[in-house]
């Protein structure tokens, strides 16, 4: 604070702390005189609330990390690498060929393979909703602290598409991660059988597939009652990933007809099976048509549903 | 409503009905017209705001000023376009709050009655975001973040996340934060509430500031003191409704600028017992109003009328327990308005 600025005097002469504790008069004025004219536009202020969320990324990178590492290192870790050593591989050796054989495929596959896209796909789902579900809950509750974006000069149906997009690049990175992973942890002769052929189809299916979990997330973040959170774990992150096809490949359920029906209605296993498809076409897979028009369509739908009830959260 | 409130509605100049094109002229910083909310509860509908007109002209500040529950805040978050009318019109800078919300919050800044700061940002971020939310480029969000720190005396906090602030330094930086764009119409919903009084009246030093250099403000209160010291105009509100409006001259003219003389008994106040003061009609008293076991009176010549008071009671065998002489003021018109105390 410079001296040649005066200033704020309170009327009744109050004394005050220190000058680092008060506003200036002239300091003041100048901002309403001397204030840029901003010309804001959808593009700018989307772009500004993109950056927003990478720094405020970049700041948590630590905690990031962590959480997006640690739990697929240690899965693969105890299931490719300890497992196979200590049993011989006899537990999930005997899976695997099952799975093969269900989906006509030859040759053993070991679980390593089917772990690539399943545990792609289970990390597409948890950051995406880490990402979006629990910011969202804390900027809904106590202070509202939502109304800080909702007074930008967009749209709210903007806003929730950017919480969409913002969510799926992080779900996206967090499978990015886990990809090396599960490539380079494993036994001697454990080695997960990946052949991509098609990069614009894997591409499409990790960003569809970012999309549909950022959406739900966006869906969960709106619906769910703050002190019920969790609930999201135990009724929705720990079913989705044990009966979404990340541990076994959908094709093999078929032995268990009912169960291989029922979970048709999660849309985790469209992610598994889509990843399946494109990462390990040696496993046996859904049709390509039934995992993009579930991915497609149910990002669409998230996607509506969550826009709806974050609008009629924010506005009263 | 009483007939002196009537009257002070009609003396403070209350929004004329006009055609709604109108509000659009240059000049008229907000304008509303029988603007309503209401909210469905499981409980059934709860009127919030039951219809308020307002006529704000550009520079001005002004005051809603009304006790918690009035529906300040609801008539501010219909203005800042986060709460949905459900009946009537509003416009800001002359632009419809409902057609174009978006046009809405590009010309204005809302100082929330929470702390809505960016938690995960510092204090410079959180100035810097919000300039480029508006459209600032990056470089220039940081000159005007700066600048912002500077006038708001936060230099030793600027890279402080907005978590560790102090309760004023944080009211600081959200009303710094709602000047980044140099807003046409500053909202600010009770900017003083919970503050120490030294805080307090350096946030009214800024608003005078502001003010002066014509920034069209909008703030509520439940401070007496602070809508008195501050505005131009003010709007006293309560359940939902406009009760008066003016300057506060004009007020307390209006209601009668009538120092209030309350006497309360031991016990209930007996009928006739107010009458038989003969207060009522004398010249220089207006209202006698009985309110179990008190009574109130408006006088604007109140010698003698706490003597009166207190004789009648001794002749009916009441002791006084309590009596109070209110000079006009802001809290006399709201008592004449409501014939309740005002409870902040």
């Amino acid at each position: 604070m410079t001296s040649t600025t005066s200033s704020l005097t309170p009327p009744d002469g109050a004394g005050r702390t220190g000058q680092d504790e008060t506003a200036t008069g002239a300091g003041i004025a100048a901002l309403i005189a001397e204030a840029p004219v901003p010309h804001p536009t959808l593009a700018k202020t989307f772009g500004a609330m993109m950056a927003r969320e990478f720094r405020v990324l970049r700041r948590n990178s630590i905690s990031t990390f962590m959480r997006a590492v640690l739990q697929p290192l240690l899965f693969v870790f105890v299931f490719t690498y300890v497992m196979p050593k200590i049993g011989g591989g006899f537990m999930f050796g005997g899976a695997a060929a099952t799975a093969g054989a269900g989906a006509g495929a030859a040759g053993a596959i070991n679980f390593a393979t089917i772990l690539v896209p399943g545990l792609m796909a289970s990390m597409l789902l948890m950051q995406g909703i880490m990402a979006v579900t629990f910011p969202l809950v804390m900027e809904f509750s106590w202070q509202r602290t939502i109304e800080d974006r909702a007074l930008a000069p967009v749209p709210i149906d903007v806003l929730a598409g950017q919480k969409i997009v913002a969510g799926a690049v992080q779900s996206f990175l967090g499978a990015l991660i886990v990809f090396p992973i599960v490539l380079v942890v494993h036994a001697a002769g454990q080695a997960p059988q990946v052949h991509v052929t098609n990069w614009a189809l894997l591409a499409l299916i990790l960003v569809t597939a970012s999309l549909l979990t950022s959406a739900l997330g966006l869906l969960l973040g709106t619906v769910m009652d703050p002190r019920k959170m969790q609930m999201v774990f135990a009724a929705i992150l720990l079913p989705a990933t044990m009966l979404g096809c990340v541990y076994y490949p959908w094709s093999a359920m078929h032995q268990i007809r009912w169960l291989q029906m029922l979970i048709l209605i999660n849309p985790m296993v469209y992610m598994s099976e889509g990843l399946r498809a494109v990462l390990t076409p040696g496993v046996g897979h859904m049709p390509m048509w039934a995992i993009l028009t579930a991915l497609i369509g149910g990002t669409a739908i998230f996607g509506y549903l969550g826009t709806r009830t974050f609008t009629r959260r924010v506005l009263n | 409503m009483t007939d002196s409130a009537t009257q002070a509605r009609q003396a403070a100049g209350m929004a004329p009905r006009e055609v709604p094109g109108a509000a659009s002229g240059a000049g008229t910083a907000i304008r509303t017209e029988d603007l309503r909310k209401t909210y469905k509860t499981s409980r059934g509908d709860v009127p919030a705001v039951r219809g308020i007109d307002l006529n704000v002209p550009s520079g001005e500040l002004f005051g809603l000023l009304g006790p918690n529950g009035a529906g300040k805040s609801t008539t501010i978050g219909m203005l800042t376009t986060l709460v949905l009318p459900t009946g009537g019109r509003a416009w800001v800078g002359g632009i419809d709050v409902v057609a174009d919300p978006v046009g809405v919050k590009r010309r204005i800044g809302v100082v929330t009655q929470n702390n809505t700061l960016d938690m995960q940002l510092t204090v410079t971020e959180n100035l810097e975001f919000r300039s480029r939310f508006f459209g600032l480029g990056p470089r220039e969000a940081a000159r005007r973040a700066a600048q912002l720190i500077d006038a708001f005396g936060l230099g030793d906090r600027r890279k402080a996340m907005a978590t560790d602030l102090s309760g004023g330094q944080a009211r600081r930086l959200l009303i710094a934060r709602a000047l980044v764009h140099r807003p046409e119409v500053l909202f600010l919903d009770e900017p003083t509430a919970g503050l120490d009084p030294q805080t307090r009246v350096n946030l009214w030093d800024i608003l005078r500031v502001l003010h002066d250099q014509g920034q069209s403000i909008l703030l509520t209160t439940h401070y007496m003191e602070e809508a008195e010291a501050l505005c131009d105009r003010i709007a006293v509100v309560d359940h939902g409704e406009v009760l008066a409006s003016g300057t506060v001259d004009e007020l307390k003219e209006g209601t009668g600028a009538d120092t209030v003389i309350t006497v309360r008994y031991e016990g209930a106040v007996p009928d006739g017992l107010a009458a038989g003061t003969g207060l009522e009609g004398r010249p220089g008293v207006g209202k006698v109003e009985t309110d179990h076991d008190r009574i109130r009176v408006f006088a604007s010549e109140p010698d003698g009328v706490l003597g009166e008071l207190v004789a009648a009671g001794a002749r009916a065998g009441l002791t006084v327990r309590d009596a109070a002489q209110l000079k006009p003021s802001l809290e006399t018109v709201f008592l004449n308005l409501t014939g309740r105390e005002y409870r902040e």
